[in-house]
């Protein structure tokens, strides 16, 4: 059994292949794919097919972001990362962008040395109770047993909230959603709390979505979105822009339909800029002038993702509330591209 | 190589630490100390660097910050307000809880599946036989989720307790609620209680625990003492005076005036709001946790009982039944003392295990020390080399203290050859 | 009266046992009523047996196999059986099983996996079956090689490239034992190969690929999964775990002081922490240990570590095997001249890794089931893909039926290997006696 022989074979197909050297950008393009960090599994956000293939909300950007800087949407490789690894595997340069709906926080921003790009998602933490409990507020839930999802801001403003409005709970630490879903509706906890558009994926898949009601208190503010590592500018600039290039496009009325459309040119300056076909955006960005062309032909803009994946035509049926365009009430709002 | 010296003559060469065999021990091992050495200080540069790049030299103060976090089981007072520091202790308290229940379990079950195994009964062997396999052969950390979900699907819920038609009742007398939240037990309440005392500030007993736990102490003491001066009376005149009802009188009788004079009760469990209150709660996660490293354990110490048994020479056997003692007085003076020899060495090891895969409880949300430390803590404060260094020093001492206590158990047990 | 006798002349004919010592009844006598214990006993485990089958079987049965949701499922088992009624969903698995066993391999490369698995066996069978001709301990020897590549693809050359790195090795012990003696040899035959695998091994095997290119697609360690994950980490946790231990357990055996207390504290080390935490360290911490800007694959970093870890138990088997041979062969190996690696690898370690066998084949087994581990840090193993197929907007909510076929799985692997190991045992036991 001379099985040393693997260290070497072994070494020398990988050790060699992942020096980092260049800034962010450059590596992606040289290899040729984005390493995208993603959950390990999350209805409607990030969840792989029986191909294998991923799909969901958070996936769509990691996809837009490679057809924008590589040319291919496909050209993306997921890590699957839990609420323990998800921070180091950035840092750690492991991947290059993390889309695991993740609280943009002081601390994470700060301490941790990430660089959010965005927000995608505007969500807050709520409570999930069965309607037979007669529960109508929060502040009722003196004594209650709480599903949380461990490894995320919400045991933290779970205790906060708690402990500020003197009531007791008990804490059920659960490592992923499926498990919590599961003791939840065995009644093993009388109620769920993890983020509204969570709390809204998961009602929607029970048998009686209608016999469970959402608490109408938001106790955090969660603003969601991709992340980067601190100190490369360049790429997270190219993140953030692509995002933004979603969310423009819904405002401007650019769709995956009239793309072509568009892109041959039109009155409006704003979106000729987008689309290339005036000024050269793309190439302050070190990319080509139809980079946001692609994002958007990638998985459609802003609000045709959240349709596809999460928006009320889907099993979860998420509203789009607080995530419309600021025209339509929403906080959805992108820099203009200028 | 008194002969070699004196071929080779007095004077020192450098091959000679190559091709003397006085040196070249010695040459090997300054080479290895050496290159460990080297290999410690690339992996200190390396982390250093890289630490500093990422801007977070190693620091231990987050330990004194406020977790933030709560914590379901807690054996000391804690609350949120806390400090991380605090909350890996409380950690630890759990994972020592649920290892020591875990190996007395494993003990309990593991002998008797080990000794039913061997019965001449065809069904119970079998039916043994199907446990230590099943059990063996599948990984622990599918156990304990698939206890958990069992638990989880099949007990009622405290809200089938409620109203006129509940579809659950309590058990034993009404004193048990087993509930898919855990289960809730009687627990003794003192109305004369007297209080906790404080241990440097740092935590809380119950004195009437103490106070209970002395005087039971003291009688068993005291019963041995009876039993081994009957022994010394047996041993000179041959009788042996009747001492049972002293003994048990000693035993029992003071823990019972104590507990009269401290106004004992038990506390029921009753449902109150939404979950029961009162009584003691073992949550679903510590029982799942706690059956599944058993049972699992179990299977392996099953095992081992069962050839420390096979080990002992059919004569030995024999010759106890030629003494004319029954077979349960065979298995229980004559095969398993000696058998307990080859099994405890193996059972030592299968402690430790135990004590080690009580770290899957982050799978069921228990809060042990690698869910609090190496998990929330971990998660919030972005401290992984600190938090996993301390995580794995903690169970390092674990191991390390439960194998020395143990081996010098094995030691005093062990049969001197002479 | 001397007619009469009172002997009995002619044999009596045989009677046949009682009905209660005979035939069925006396052997349930004998093996289930033997005693008032036993009959109790017994008439609990059928009690017991009968319940679990009462409430297990319906619902295995009463299943649905075609649906491709939940909701479908239940739907149908309604349909079929009435009402409420609890029936698997089995058709979870006819639509996930490929990716429960090879994660997200191409589907139209399972052949290769399925191949490797095949030469698994044949390169395992000369070492497990002494019987088979030891020719085919070499291809042994080539399996790691062919078997890297046949699972990660690429260039044929880099494992080709590596293999040559043991020839180098040999080469430069020829040539520096001929030019400076032996130790130099030996610094030579350490040397020469790291410095080959490092530095020379990649720009040679790119060289040779673009002169001849032989390649079959590379897939990246990201797309396994499953079991195909599992038994991946474990195969190579336990062969790369076997040098390693086996060095170890001559430094805990040896007299060097320095030496034995590095061996005893990496050994004791590892034993004494939970793999989980080693798993920690290669998740979040290993790409710190190493030179800025290094980083590699999370599946190489967790085999890294899963290495590290077996070899401390290996080491103690081995350690086990040393210990029980006989003192004579080390005096008789010592009073024939040899030297102490000619004694090792000539005398001792045949026979010790021999006597280790069923032990280390019990080392590999709580290996392969400790792999699952590795879905607690986000790798996914069969475990891990069950948080992902639960995912699923359509499996939303299935749980027995992903963890019974899981646990179903490890248990046929685990169960059949440990057998082979009991019989292995039994044969070398009758051996020594």
């Amino acid at each position: 059994m001379k099985r040393t022989l693997y260290i070497g074979a072994v070494a020398a197909g990988m050790m060699t292949a992942g020096v980092a050297v260049a800034g962010t950008l450059e590596d992606v393009q040289a290899k040729g794919h984005v390493q995208c960090g993603v959950s390990t599994g999350l209805v409607g956000f990030a969840a792989a097919d029986a191909d294998g293939n991923w799909h969901g909300f958070d996936v769509a950007v990691c996809r837009a972001v490679a057809a924008a800087v590589i040319g291919d949407s496909q050209a993306v490789k997921f890590t699957p990362t839990t609420g323990k690894t998800r921070f180091t595997a950035l840092s750690s340069g492991e991947i290059d962008m993390l889309a695991r709906n993740t609280t943009w926080t002081y601390s994470r921003d700060v301490d941790l040395k990430l660089t959010f790009v965005g927000i995608n998602y505007y969500d807050g933490q709520g409570f999930m109770v069965p309607a037979g409990l007669g529960v109508g507020s929060a502040t009722d839930l003196d004594g209650a047993t709480v599903c949380i999802q461990t490894g995320t801001t919400t045991e933290l403003n779970l205790a906060d909230f708690f402990r500020s409005n003197n009531i007791s709970y008990e804490p059920v630490p659960i490592e992923t959603n499926a498990e919590a879903q599961q003791q939840y509706l065995a009644g093993a906890c009388d109620v769920y709390t993890t983020d509204r558009s969570g709390l809204a994926a998961t009602r929607a898949s029970f048998e009686n979505p209608a016999d469970h009601v959402i608490l109408p208190e938001i106790i955090s503010k969660e603003p969601l979105g991709p992340l980067v590592r601190h100190g490369d500018d360049h790429w997270a600039d190219a993140v953030r822009w692509v995002l933004n290039a979603l969310i423009s496009a819904e405002e401007l009325g650019i769709t995956s339909g009239n793309l072509a459309e568009m892109a041959a040119g039109t009155n409006n300056p704003e979106i000729n800029r987008l689309m290339g076909t005036e000024g050269d955006l793309g190439g302050m960005l070190g990319l080509d002038k139809e980079w946001a062309q692609r994002a958007i032909a990638a998985g459609g803009n802003y609000g045709e993702i959240f349709e596809a994946h999460i928006g009320e035509s889907t099993a979860i049926g998420l509203a789009r509330g607080l995530n419309a365009q600021w025209s339509d009430g929403g906080l959805i709002y992108s820099p203009p591209f200028r | 190589m008194a002969m070699t010296s004196e071929m080779t003559g007095d004077r020192f060469r450098l091959s000679m630490l190559i091709y003397d065999t006085r040196y070249r021990s010695q040459t090997i091992q300054v080479v290895a100390m050496i290159g460990f050495m080297l290999l410690a200080a690339w992996l200190i540069t390396n982390t250093v660097q890289n630490l500093s790049a990422l801007g977070k030299p190693i620091d231990f103060s987050f330990l004194g910050e406020p977790a933030s976090y709560d914590i379901n089981q807690r054996l000391l007072e804690y609350t949120s307000r806390d400090t991380h520091l605090r909350a890996s202790v409380l950690g630890l308290i759990n994972t020592l809880l649920v290892a020591a229940m875990g190996c007395v379990t494993a003990t309990i079950v593991g002998g008797m599946v080990g000794i039913l195994r061997l019965s001449r009964n065809w069904l119970i062997s079998r039916l043994m036989a199907i446990y230590v396999e099943g059990f063996r052969n599948v990984p622990v950390l599918l156990w304990i989720i698939l206890v958990m979900a069992l638990m989880i699907e099949s007990l009622p819920a405290p809200r089938a307790f409620r109203g006129e038609n509940a579809t659950a009742s309590l058990q034993v007398f009404d004193s048990v609620a087993i509930t898919n939240r855990g289960v809730y037990i009687p627990e003794p309440l003192f109305s004369r209680g007297l209080g906790d005392v404080s241990v440097f500030g740092a935590f809380s007993i119950s004195l009437d625990l103490i106070v209970f736990l002395a005087v039971l102490g003291a009688g068993i003491w005291a019963a041995a003492w009876v039993r081994k001066r009957a022994d010394r009376i047996q041993d000179s005149t041959g009788v042996r005076p009747v001492t049972w009802w002293q003994r048990i009188g000693l035993i029992v009788i003071p823990p019972v005036i104590v507990l009269t004079a401290l106004g004992f009760q038990l506390g029921l469990p009753a449902l109150k709001g939404f979950n029961f209150a009162g009584g003691i709660y073992m949550r679903n996660s510590l029982i799942a946790l706690w059956l599944a490293l058993s049972l699992y354990t179990a299977a392996f110490i099953a095992e081992t009982v069962r050839g420390g048994i096979l080990a002992i020479s059919k004569g030995q056997t024999e010759a106890a039944a030629a003494l004319g003692l029954r077979p349960r007085r065979i298995m229980g003076l004559v095969i398993l003392p000696q058998a307990l020899r080859v099994i405890i060495p193996p059972l030592i090891s299968q402690y430790l295990n135990l004590t080690k895969n009580s770290s899957l409880a982050i799978a069921v949300g228990y809060m042990d020390i690698t869910g609090t430390l190496g998990g929330i803590t971990m998660n919030q404060t972005g401290r992984e080399l600190e938090c996993i260094l301390l995580l794995m020093l903690c169970y390092l001492a674990l191991s390390l203290g439960i194998s020395a206590v143990l081996n010098w158990y094995n030691e005093r047990v062990k049969l001197k050859e002479r | 009266m001397a007619g009469t006798s009172f002997v009995r002349k002619e044999l009596m004919g045989q009677t046949p046992p009682p009905m209660t010592s005979a035939g069925i009844i006396g052997w349930l006598r004998q093996n289930l009523f033997g005693s008032w214990m036993n009959s109790v006993l017994t008439i609990l485990s059928v009690g017991f047996i009968a319940i679990i089958l009462w409430e297990v079987l319906p619902w295995i049965v009463r299943s649905s196999w075609t649906a491709s949701s939940l909701r479908e499922c239940r739907e149908a088992i309604d349909l079929a059986w009435g009402d409420h009624v609890d029936g698997a969903c089995w058709a979870v698995i006819r639509e996930r099983y490929l990716q429960l066993i090879y994660g997200f391999y191409p589907s139209e490369q399972y052949w290769r996996a399925n191949l490797a698995f095949i030469l698994l066996l044949v390169s395992l069978a000369p070492i497990l079956f002494p019987a088979l001709p030891r020719q085919m301990l070499w291809f042994s020897a080539a399996f790691p090689f062919l078997c890297f590549w046949l699972l990660w693809g690429g260039t044929l050359w880099l494992p080709i490239v590596a293999a040559l790195g043991f020839a180098v090795g040999y080469l430069a012990f020829i040539a520096a034992n001929r030019a400076a003696g032996q130790l130099a040899g030996a610094i030579a035959a350490l040397l020469a190969p790291v410095v080959w695998w490092i530095w020379l091994a990649a720009p040679v095997s790119r060289g040779l690929d673009s002169v001849i290119g032989i390649g079959i697609e590379p897939v990246e360690s990201a797309k396994f999964g499953g079991f195909m994950l599992s038994v991946t980490i474990g195969i190579t946790g336990i062969a790369l775990s076997l040098p390693i231990g086996i060095l170890l357990a001559l430094g805990r055996q040896s007299g060097l002081v320095i030496l034995k207390s590095l061996c005893v504290g990496f050994i004791e080390f590892i034993r004494g922490v939970p793999l989980i935490t080693l798993l920690f360290v290669a998740s979040t911490l290993l790409n710190i240990f190493m030179p800025p800007g290094t980083n590699f694959d999370i599946i190489l970093r967790v085999v890294i570590m899963v290495t590290l870890f077996s070899s401390a138990y290996m080491a103690e088997v081995i350690r086990g095997g040393l210990a029980a041979l006989p003192k004579g062969q080390f005096e008789a190996a010592d009073s024939l001249g040899l030297d102490y690696w000619k004694r090792q690898r000539l005398v001792i370690m045949p026979q010790a890794l021999k006597i280790s066998i069923p032990a280390i084949v019990g080392n590999f087994i709580g290996l392969f089931k400790d792999t699952t581990l590795v879905s607690i840090i986000g790798l996914l193993d069969p475990i891990g893909l069950t948080n992902n197929i639960r995912a699923d907007v359509n499996w939303n909510g299935i749980v027995w039926e992903l963890y019974g076929f899981i646990a179903l799985l490890f248990f046929i692997f685990c169960f059949s290997m440990s057998r082979y190991s009991m019989y292995l045992e039994r044969k070398l036991n009758t051996d020594h006696r």
